[in-house]
């Protein structure tokens, strides 16, 4: 059975919907975007990561039209958006801290964007009301932004700024206020609306969880640079460099020196130890620096040394993370590296195998390491 | 206890400033006017005991009240007071509100100075700054030299002893009261709101009309009341740049105590005053609890 899988980024002929094009943004001598040049596609649901003052915001705003690129062009479906401004752009933003009238109902804060449309009254109540029912709100339609809770806000700042049906529906930081629960269900719910309405989403947020969840591409940035745009699974499985393998998950990083040999690499991390394997479709010389970036998840542990395993290492359990369903064990090398295992917790606490201070053997295979250039 | 005392503080103040002086002029608003020392009577007297206190009771009647019915130039007095009030305080708030704005919309680091300038004007006498505007307005004033010297006018204007200079010098002498809670009002505006606005579609006037506006009118109403409320019973104003047309109850009740001795007549102007600034002194407070309920 096949089915189309949703990448128009990977087909020729599909135009993007949005393209930046060698776009710089200066602040001053402070360089916020550094000359970048991406797509986005329509009915995408596209994920801006990264660490706090990246210019995430600054890429939301230079699309909303608050800021306007200090070099390059943005193209909104082949059109270069820059002399467009914010009023009249087919885009809406949902603001990081959801920018809810204090003075308007609930309902007038939706019915806001459409009233300046000099839509028909009744076309405008058609429209609002099927907004408060996307977004369950219909209940506190009367009420003012002070009178609901942190959740219901954040819905109707979704729901105010799904209402004029935008091309290109911005959000900043949506759920940054909610907690843990909440923000779970409401990524799923904005998935949901998203493949609704089929609006192009672009998200902002600081949560690599968050990111993975929703979207069909992640783009990793840092200093004003987008680091790698891919899908979530190949960010997560192939980050093109330590930083996005860092940044994505939890990982080790075991520093060392490649060479080749047979169809991977030999890489030797520390004097006097056995060289560790990796396989890769990048090309190292020999000698040359590199790092090998394994997900704690693909290191199994074990008491005995395991048979034929394509690295296998010996150390000293340090440290245990418990997270419930899983524990993290941090094993340290006799060179002093630490690596991270992560297994599934099947079993009752008390009938755990290993604890602190035990000697263990970790193991990993040829391809569960991403060799990653200096 | 010590919670009664904590209450007790605050009451006893209002009661010794506020009340007590009230009554006295509520009783001598209900006296005769009299040759004497005080010019009114009776007056109590403690020595008479139980029988002199009913006897001076008997003697106060609603006879000054009844009088500032029968001369129309009382209630034309107290009708003119409000309408100039209202009119300077439309005009204060014309001149404030931008001010106001372009104060909140200013670099951070220019504020407090902006705010100073505001304020400073209170740190000199107000008459003197009054009386300044007589030398600036009159017939050969620095006004006039001014627009004589450019070639705008031929004539000197006639601004002094007129309406006008009564309201540029309430709108003056107001303006910092004004501007201070629309201030205040617009300094919270969250700018995401303005740009919300925008990106939903509004033009950066539209945006100003339904957002800034709306979301500034607790410091509109605070500013109007507390430049309206005063205004009403102006004295000082109206009789240094107010002309014999200029009618305000402040300057009637000035000349019934001082021109006229009529401390009784007087008296009542003031009570009935009194009644009529309840109403928007009432209306300011609603203002005030609801901005508090608002925020909190
Ligand atoms: N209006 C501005 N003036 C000067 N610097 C700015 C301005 N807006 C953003 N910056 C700077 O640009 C950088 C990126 O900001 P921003 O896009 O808000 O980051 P993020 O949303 O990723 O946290 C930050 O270092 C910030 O200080
Ligand atoms: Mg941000």
């Amino acid at each position: 059975m096949s089915q189309t899988v949703f990448a128009p980024w990977n087909d020729p002929d599909v135009k993007p919907l949005i393209q930046f094009k060698n776009v710089t943004k200066r602040f001053g001598d402070f360089i916020a975007i550094d000359n970048q040049s991406f797509d986005i596609y329509a009915q995408e649901f596209f994920a801006l990561l990264g660490p706090s003052g990246c210019g995430k915001t600054t890429m939301m705003r230079m699309l909303a039209g608050f800021e306007k690129p200090t070099e390059g062009t943005i193209l909104l479906a082949g059109q270069d958006i820059a002399p467009i401004p914010p009023n009249k752009r087919a885009v809406n933003m949902m603001f990081q801290s959801y920018a809810l009238f204090p003075h308007l109902s609930v309902w007038d804060n939706i019915a806001f964007g459409l009233k300046r449309d000099r839509m028909a009254t009744d076309a405008i109540a058609a429209r609002v009301e099927e907004m408060l029912k996307l977004t369950r709100l219909e209940k506190f339609a009367k009420r003012k932004p002070h009178q609901i809770s942190g959740g219901q806000r954040q819905r109707v700042a979704l729901a105010r700024s799904l209402a004029k049906a935008p091309k290109l529906l911005l959000l900043d930081e949506p759920l940054g206020a909610l907690d843990a629960k909440l923000r779970q269900d409401t990524q799923f719910e904005l998935m949901d609306i998203q493949e609704k309405t089929g609006t192009t989403f672009v998200i902002v947020t600081h949560d690599q969880e968050e990111a993975m969840t929703v979207a069909s591409r992640v783009a990793v940035m840092d200093h004003g640079r987008i680091i790698q745009a891919d899908t979530p699974a190949r960010i997560y499985e192939m980050p093109n460099c330590v930083y996005v393998a860092d940044f994505i998950g939890d990982v080790t990083i075991i520093e060392g020196r490649a060479t080749k040999s047979g169809d991977g690499y030999d890489i030797a991390y520390a004097e006097g130890q056995p060289t560790l394997r990796a396989t890769t479709d990048k090309s190292f010389e020999n000698g040359q620096t590199c790092h090998l970036a394994i997900r704690p998840e693909k290191v199994t542990i074990t008491a005995e040394r395991p048979e034929g395993a394509a690295n296998a290492v010996q150390g000293k359990i340090l440290d245990i993370a418990y997270l419930g369903n899983l524990s993290t064990y941090h094993v340290e090398l006799p060179t002093g590296q630490i690596i991270k295992s992560q297994i599934a917790n099947t079993r009752r606490l008390s009938r755990r195998n290993f604890t602190w201070e035990d000697t263990v053997w970790l193991s990993w295979t040829e391809t569960a390491g991403v060799l990653l250039e200096g | 206890m010590r919670r009664f005392a904590l209450i007790a503080v605050p009451y006893f103040w209002l009661l010794a400033l506020f009340l007590v002086p009230f009554l006295i002029v509520l009783k001598i608003s209900l006296s005769d006017i009299a040759l004497a020392i005080p010019p009114y009577t009776p007056t109590l007297d403690f020595s008479a005991g139980w029988e002199g206190f009913k006897a001076f009771l008997g003697a106060l009647d609603l006879e000054n009240f009844e009088f500032l019915t029968t001369d129309d130039l009382y209630w034309k007095a107290y009708l003119s007071s409000l309408q100039i009030a209202f009119i300077a305080t439309v005009a204060t708030l014309i001149v404030g509100y931008p001010i106001a704005y372009g104060m909140a919309n200013a670099p951070d680091h220019w504020r407090p100075t902006l705010m100073m300038l505001v304020i400073l004007p209170f740190w000199t006498s107000f008459l003197i700054r009054v009386y300044a505007w007589v030398g600036i307005l009159s017939t050969e004033g620095y006004l006039n030299q001014f627009l004589l010297g450019i070639g705008v006018i031929s004539e000197p204007l006639t601004i002094l002893n007129t309406n006008t200079a009564v309201y540029i010098g309430i709108v003056y002498t107001y303006l910092p009261f004004m501007i201070l809670p629309i201030y205040s009002a617009l300094e919270r505006l969250d700018a995401s709101l303005l740009e919300a606005a925008e990106d939903l579609g509004c033009s950066r006037i539209t945006a100003f009309w339904l957002v800034t506006v709306p979301l500034s009118k607790n410091g509109i109403i605070a500013g109007c009341f507390l430049v309206f409320i005063p205004t009403i019973g102006e004295f000082v104003i109206p009789s240094l740049l107010g002309g014999s047309k200029t009618l305000m109850i402040g300057k009637v009740l000035w000349e019934e105590f001082f021109n006229n001795r009529d401390w009784p007549v007087a008296s009542a102007v003031a009570v009935i005053l009194l009644l009529i600034l309840i109403i928007p002194i009432i209306l300011f407070q609603r203002n005030e609890q609801k901005q508090r309920e608002a925020d909190g």
